[in-house]
């Protein structure tokens, strides 16, 4: 098991974190720039010193600046995928897998051109860096990272330098190396999609502390705060949580307009609400049931294959994704007035700090 | 047709200036004799006895200068501690310091009479007047050309490629020998020939610190103004060769330059986000 608390205040990057990781699971750590994401992955490769913490891999001490000790980072057996890759230069493919694996020239060798073979570029074990595509560079980073059977691999948004169209493909490949690899993980991604796909669990940071963990599920169904539904793909809406009817909270919003939502959250809160779940009409709102409706102006329309997102000003801004056989039908352009409808089930609410 | 403006005409006949001013002697160096003259020239013993020692000290001081200053380099280029900017500037002093004082200064402290020179006789090594004293004359006037360069040739390898290779169990020194030495080569080298194209043409602290005597400290430069007013032939040879190699280093460092930027535009990512 992986257990650390890395806690670095006055000088460098802030970060005040503490968890742990069980068996070989992969951890996706999802954040906005500057949450601690590079930084927390550096402190356990060994390539960053935090101020304070520990770090403990089975039995083994990384790291315990109570103590003073800290293993220099090839002491440390982590696998590090860098988000350039960094391959050196002026090796070949092979040879920059080879540098990790310990053993003789010959065996050294021949289990990297095994590894680049299991990641499907055998084929380029005699090129440069240079002279490789972004995926195949991806994958030789890969590999070069597993030649040593590290005991942690470690990606910083590995698959960030990649071609839209090749990277869920990639991911999909990645999730299966990294399910069979022993070893635990901890991937850094941007996208929602890519660490539900890679991740067992994902851990969301921002300003150098854990915000919320858990599986994909769980965190859009309950978002800790309104960067998670953000990160999630939620609207995120501001306003103030009261007692309501029927038990339910009564969210009124800034800027006007009021929601009903299942969630017993008082207080500011941030309101995430996923596009999917948003249905659209052109009629006002009608009745009384527990579904919210709020009217506005269409900002956007943006369709993509047979779908379409719709920006709609409540005031505040509220996205939803309806077919694109629905934006005709309903003549939905910018300037229209459309109502938008949602259940209070799927209002979700996070305390947001004053 | 454009009328050029009064400043383009100025300003073509400045550099036409200049490069009149800057290729005339350098050509008449080869037109004052005829190359069978030249060769016969360099035949003379002193001549032959100066080109020999100038290129034995300048290889073993830049050997000296590649040994000692690639790790200070790499030192300085990859950490900030207290007094990095002061040791750079020190690094850099030989640089604008006038040779003949450069010279009296090595006298000062390495002379029989010197700060530490008293010790290193007590040693057993002889300096002064000495093949040994021209190699650290050389030394000092031609290693900042190499340190400078090697510094930002390390500062420019991608910080990345340095962890990576930390992270895949290599400790510093290997890092240093397989990934630093390596990415920087180009730099290396271009600072490595221009450390020896000074060291080549070295004259005022040499003279200073080790005199000329012909077969032990006579250099190549220093034979050149020995034989001038006795044997202008010779005297002229031994240019001829100096300014030869000289114009080889600076093309080498050219070629290298290029060949740098050429790899540079071979690494960017083919793949473009679409």
């Amino acid at each position: 098991m992986l257990r650390f608390e890395l806690v670095n205040e006055s000088d460098g990057p802030p970060l005040s974190l503490e968890t742990t990781l069980e068996g070989a699971g992969t951890l996706a750590v999802m954040g906005p720039s500057g949450a601690g994401k590079s930084s927390m992955l550096r402190a356990l490769a060994g390539l960053l010193e935090p101020e304070r913490g520990r770090i403990t891999l089975g039995d083994r001490v990384w790291l315990d600046t109570a103590s003073g000790a800290s293993l220099a980072p090839e002491q440390r057996g982590v696998g590090f995928v860098f988000q350039s890759y960094a391959l050196f230069p002026s090796m070949s493919a092979l040879e920059n897998v080879a540098y990790g694996i310990k053993g003789g020239r010959r065996d050294r060798r021949a289990r990297a051109a095994e590894l680049l073979e299991r990641l499907g570029v055998g084929g380029r074990a005699e090129a440069r860096p240079a002279r490789l595509s972004g995926g195949e560079r991806q994958r030789v980073a890969l590999a070069r990272a597993l030649g040593r059977g590290p005991d942690l691999l470690l990606l910083d948004e590995p698959l960030s330098a990649l071609d839209p169209r090749t990277r869920a493909a990639a991911a999909a490949e990645l999730a299966a190396v990294l399910a069979q690899a022993p070893a635990p993980a901890i991937i850094v991604t941007h996208s929602f999609e890519e660490a539900a796909v890679l991740g067992d669990e994902i851990a969301v940071l921002d300003g150098g502390r854990l915000i919320q963990r858990g599986t994909a599920a769980e965190l859009a169904a309950r978002p800790a705060s309104g960067l998670v539904g953000d990160l999630a793909g939620a609207s995120v809406l501001e306003g103030e949580a009261t007692a309501g009817r029927d038990g339910l909270t009564l969210v009124t919003l800034a800027g006007g307009g009021s929601l009903l939502s299942t969630d017993p959250v008082r207080g500011l809160v941030a309101i995430s609400v996923f596009p999917w779940e948003v249905t659209l009409s052109s009629e006002p709102a009608s009745g009384e049931s527990a579904m919210n409706h709020l009217a506005g102006e269409i900002l956007s329309v943006t369709e993509f294959g047979n779908r379409a997102r719709i920006a709609i000003a409540t005031p505040q801004q509220l996205v939803a994704e309806i077919t694109a056989a629905s934006v005709d039908r309903l003549g939905l352009r910018p300037g229209v007035l459309v109502t938008a409808a949602f259940k209070a089930t799927a209002t979700r609410l996070s305390p947001r700090p004053g | 047709m454009r009328r050029l403006s009064g400043f383009r005409v100025v300003s073509a006949l400045a550099l036409a200036l200049v490069l009149v001013f800057l290729s005339v002697p350098l050509v008449s160096l080869f037109a004052e004799a005829g190359p069978g003259e030249l060769w016969a020239a360099l035949g003379r013993q002193q001549a032959t006895d100066a080109l020999l020692l100038s290129l034995r000290t300048t290889l073993i001081a830049l050997a000296v200068i590649l040994l000692v200053g690639t790790p200070a380099a790499y030192l300085l280029a990859r950490s900030s501690f207290r007094g990095r900017s002061v040791a750079i500037t020190l690094i850099e002093l030989p640089l604008v310091l006038p040779p003949a004082a450069a010279g009296i200064a090595l006298l000062a402290a390495l002379g029989p009479n010197g700060v530490i020179g008293a010790a290193i006789e007590d040693a057993g090594i002889e300096l002064v007047l000495q093949t040994a004293g021209v190699v650290v004359a050389l030394v000092f006037v031609a290693s900042p050309f190499f340190i400078r360069q090697a510094i930002a040739a390390f500062e420019s390898v991608d910080g990345e490629l340095i962890d990576a290779s930390r992270t895949l169990g290599a400790g510093e020194l290997r890092t240093f020998a397989r990934v630093a030495i390596p990415s920087a080569l180009p730099g290396l080298s271009s600072g490595a020939a221009l450390a020896w194209g000074r060291a080549l043409g070295e004259f005022g602290a040499t003279l200073m610190f080790a005199g000329s005597l012909q077969g032990r400290t006579q250099t190549a430069p220093l034979a050149i103004y020995s034989l001038l007013g006795r044997d202008f032939d010779a005297s002229l040879a031994l240019s001829a060769v100096l300014v030869a190699i000289s114009a080889a280093i600076l093309l080498s460092v050219k070629l290298v330059g290029r060949g740098e930027r050429a790899d540079e535009r071979e690494g960017r990512p083919v793949d473009v986000a679409v």
